[in-house]
């Protein structure tokens, strides 16, 4: 029932949705408070927030007429792909609809001899590499999320994963695209070429988080699958010295399939989790798998053992077999949840560094850690310098969300502070819009306007998210002063 | 990389000073951005158009300009290199085989074999043109190990976009979105790579095939578990490059089979600089990309057949709109590459929503349209 609070939220929900009403048929459209819940949040929990609508169209027609009802009524739109997001970037707008992508979950064409694959934009990230490997090809970015991320939300993510450090991110897996503007216009980029011509709009769509278009149709690149693939096991006593052969590794000029760290705390949550055979004691493991021809990854292990070594790994063993292996991996998988049952909730962080600065940074989120009183996990794509660090806390108690959060924000401007940024794959979405007040200048968050008007002029899309306001910077900045320098000195202060 | 464990973390001087004598000396280190953002300052506020180039060598591509030169060849040096990091940073105006010496040192290299096409070659040229060479489709273009750019903006601000780091998802990527722009966006100041090992073995295989067989069997290669670092083709011989580990190189020619010629470096260097027989004569010169397994396409004229298929070269008298149709039937474009009459459309038409898009795009980044107007297509 509306309260009087919410008359013309309920008035604006009405005609909207009697507008909607003609154009899509009666169970693409949700504007019940129950069947919303589903779509408040997105992997970031601690944000939530009901939309006025939720609108689950399943043909191109049907999207580009409710953008054509948004326009109409100045309301935002907020795209939706498997809600994992993990930066708040699909929480829907309280004054706008929520509009899922789900239902385009059809792979359209497998292309073997061009090594493409046409799918919509719901489409699970996995399920691609499952459609293709009767053809001996896959899709090689394979976020931990894979079996529920839509590709449609990798795109808008540049999504990466474990075996990105060799075979690349979203944006390098991606071929070509096809998007509806708020206008209405169904734009395509890139092609069945390598390149297309003009400029990179494929690139610039990806990663942007929902802001520019509603991605419609994707072609990714498929791989042959390696001959072979590998994982060695490296166990070390002191989390330092697991950095250092991260660093080491990579600068032996070798460039595994996948580089993964997990520290004490993860590796013994994620061994009670899933029997991984994980030794318990260590301070911290790496996974480094190796792939390609058969005989290279023979070298290749003996190099890698070779710089564990030198490196000062207290165990290292190399999988014996198929089942081994993917044990191995299925506890670097199953992190994430292992970890979240060692306290109530957990906080996910994804700053970026140069891998040589892996110990020091490490070293002092540990210190940070005792600080704040929260306990933090290590798990995180090594070879990228991508960190996850997870944060523990209880959102029942006073203040330990906030906490949290500061501990968060924290450890993201040490990786700013390192040469590194406030995120790696998981994009900005609600959650790091005030760090990226320290990472970017006003001209470059300017620009970064400037290009969101180029593709929507009403700022429908998305709108908060993403690229803060200079206002908001100003706000941040007033409350958080960086050795007594003011960022933004030029705007006033509220 | 040498053996053992040393992994230098160079600043400028160091890494000048390692640079051995045979390679060729750096132009020394030069920071010229403050002029450089000067005359973009002053274009910004008479309105009139820059004609940005770097050491000239790509001066052909694409549509002419005409405005106020402006340089960044002068604005040189490495700004940063730590191979175990694989990045490097480096100013616009450094000359491209410096760069390259500069990694080969370290035995790494620029994985997307930018073309020189001249002496003179800068990396933001590379950049700025986004060409890549005979390795693309199997590492990657330019764009994909482009991480961060410092540009001069159309406000004629200094302004960094993405950074040094291998992941970077803040902000739009406006790093690649200059990439291959031809300057029509921003000045570029500097950019970081991603830099990759260099493989320890290159082996090059000749094959003499009928162009369906080798347009096939570049692409079943491809579908298969192979260092494939090269793959083209000259209507007679099918030329193939594998690089990596000894033993991976030795398994894949066992696979693959094939004659070794005696001048595989040669080879590939004239393929990437178009030093071939292949590309002389005065017929116009068409870089035509359709998707690789696409059979021979109709028009008349001399093929060349590069990227596994993806990428082909087309001496022909045959009609700009023949070509371009015959390019757009394969899911492809066509770019009149090199010709004697380049002021009509170089680049493949766009379609008139897309084309929209580009002149927004460009009004935002470049609002009083100074930048190198028309280079990439009229009104842009
Ligand atoms: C346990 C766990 C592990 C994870 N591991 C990884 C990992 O290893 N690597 C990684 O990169 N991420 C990881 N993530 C984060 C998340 O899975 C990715 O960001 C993923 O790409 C989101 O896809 P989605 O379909 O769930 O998108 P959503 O969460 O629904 O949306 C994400 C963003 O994309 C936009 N969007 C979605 N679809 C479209 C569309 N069709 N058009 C335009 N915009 C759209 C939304 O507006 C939103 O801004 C993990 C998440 C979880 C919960």
């Amino acid at each position: 029932m509306p309260s009087a609070t919410h008359t013309s939220a309920s008035h604006t929900r009405h005609r909207l949705s009697s507008a909607l009403r003609e154009l899509l048929p009666p169970a693409a459209l949700l504007c019940d408070a129950e069947e919303m819940r589903p779509y408040e949040c997105d992997g970031l929990s601690a944000y939530r927030e009901l939309p006025l609508l939720v609108a689950l169209p399943d043909t191109i027609d049907q999207i580009r007429a409710v953008l054509a009802v948004c326009r109409e009524y100045g309301v935002p739109v907020v795209a939706r792909g498997a809600g994992t997001g993990l930066s708040g970037g699909a929480l829907p707008n309280a004054d706008g609809v929520l509009l899922s992508l789900a239902r385009f979950n059809r792979i359209l064409e497998i292309d073997e001899h061009n090594r493409t694959a046409r799918v919509q934009p719901g489409v699970r990230n996995l399920a691609i590499s499952q459609a293709a490997a009767p053809l001996g090809l896959y899709y090689a970015p394979d976020p931990s999320s894979q079996i529920a991320c839509s590709i449609g939300g990798n795109v808008a993510e540049n999504a990466g994963g474990v075996h990105c450090l060799k075979y690349g991110l979203t944006v390098h897996n991606i071929q070509a695209l096809t998007f509806l503007t708020i206008e209405g216009d169904l734009i395509s980029v890139g092609g069945a070429a390598l390149d297309a011509p003009g400029y990179d709009l494929l690139a610039l769509m990806t990663g942007s988080e929902g802001m520019l278009g509603i991605i419609v149709e994707i072609v990714v690149k498929l791989l042959p699958r390696p001959e072979r693939a590998q994982v060695v096991l490296a166990a070390f006593n002191d989390i330092a010295k697991a950095g250092a052969a991260v660093a080491a590794i990579i600068g032996a000029g070798i460039v595994p399939a996948g580089l993964e760290m997990m520290d004490g705390l993860a590796l013994r949550a994620a061994e009670e989790f899933v029997h991984a055979g994980y030794p318990t004691d260590a301070a911290a493991i790496l996974l480094c798998e190796l792939d390609g021809i058969n005989e290279e990854v023979s070298e290749r292990i003996l190099q890698v053992r070779d710089v564990l070594n030198r490196c000062g790994a207290t165990a290292i063993r190399t999988a014996r077999d198929e089942n081994e292996h993917a044990l191995l991996w299925a506890g670097r998988k199953a992190a994430f949840p292992a970890v979240g049952r060692l306290a109530p909730d957990y906080y996910c962080m994804d700053g970026t560094i140069p891998r040589g600065r892996l110990p020091e940074v490490l070293e002092k989120i540990e210190k940070m850690s005792g600080r704040f009183g929260l306990a933090v996990a290590n798990v995180f794509h090594a070879g990228d310098g991508n960190l996850h660090p997870l944060i523990l806390y209880d959102a029942n108690r006073p203040e330990e969300l906030e906490l949290a959060e500061r501990f968060g924000g924290e450890i993201l401007e040490l990786c700013v502070a390192v040469g590194g940024t406030i995120t790696g794959e998981h994009g900005v979405g609600i959650e790091k819009i005030d760090q990226m007040c320290v990472q970017f200048p006003a001209p470059a968050l300017e620009q970064f306007h400037a290009l969101k008007r180029a593709f929507d002029p009403c700022g429908l899309l998305n709108p908060g998210k993403a690229v803060p306001t200079l206002h908001r910077c100003a706000e941040f900045g007033a409350m958080h002063v960086h050795g007594g320098r003011l960022p933004f000195p030029e705007l006033e202060r509220f | 990389m040498a053996a053992g464990f040393h992994f230098p973390n160079w600043s400028v001087s160091e890494a000048m000073s390692s640079i051995p004598h045979d390679t060729p000396a750096p132009g020394g280190a030069h920071d010229n951005s403050g002029e450089l953002q000067e005359l973009v300052r002053v274009a910004m506020h008479s309105g009139a158009p820059l004609w940005i180039t770097g050491g000239g060598s790509k001066g052909f591509y694409g549509r002419p300009v005409s405005g106020t030169p402006l340089t960044t060849s002068t604005h040189r040096g490495i700004v940063a290199y730590d191979p175990s990091e694989l990045v490097l940073t480096v100013r616009a105006g450094t000359p491209l085989r410096e760069v390259e010496a500069v990694l080969a040192d370290q035995d790494q290299m620029l994985a997307f074999e930018p073309p020189h096409f001249g002496e003179s070659a800068t990396i933001g040229g590379a950049i700025a043109t986004g060409l890549s060479g005979p390795r693309r489709p199997y590492a990657g273009a330019a764009r994909d190990f482009v991480l961060g750019v410092k540009l001069i903006t159309g406000q004629a601000e200094i302004v960094a976009f993405g950074g040094r780091v291998m992941k970077n998802v803040a902000g739009y990527d406006v790093s690649r979105l200059v990439t291959g722009a031809l300057g029509t966006l921003g000045v570029l100041l500097e950019v970081s790579l991603k830099v990759l090992p260099r493989p320890p073995v290159d082996l090059t295989l000749v094959q003499h095939r009928r162009t369906a067989e080798a347009i096939e069997v570049m692409n079943i290669w491809a579908r298969r578990s192979l260092p494939l670092s090269g793959c083209w083709y000259d209507g007679d011989r099918l030329y193939v490059r594998l690089s990596g580990a000894e033993s991976a190189v030795r398994a894949a020619h066992d696979k693959i089979g094939g004659e070794i010629p005696a001048n595989a470096q040669e080879i590939w260097l004239a393929l990437r600089e178009q030093r071939l027989s292949f590309f002389s004569g005065p017929l116009p010169l068409w870089r035509v990309a359709v998707a690789p397994a696409s059979a021979a396409l109709e028009v008349p004229g001399k093929w060349l057949i590069d990227w596994g298929g993806a990428q082909r070269w087309l001496k022909t008298d045959a009609d700009a709109e023949t070509v371009r149709r015959s390019a757009a039937e394969h899911g492809g474009h066509a770019t009149l590459f090199r010709g004697s009459d380049l002021s009509g459309a170089v680049f493949h038409p766009l379609a008139p929503a897309l084309f929209a898009l580009h002149r927004r795009v460009k009004n935002a980044m470049d609002p009083r349209n100074i930048f190198n107007p028309g280079r990439m297509y009229p009104d842009l």
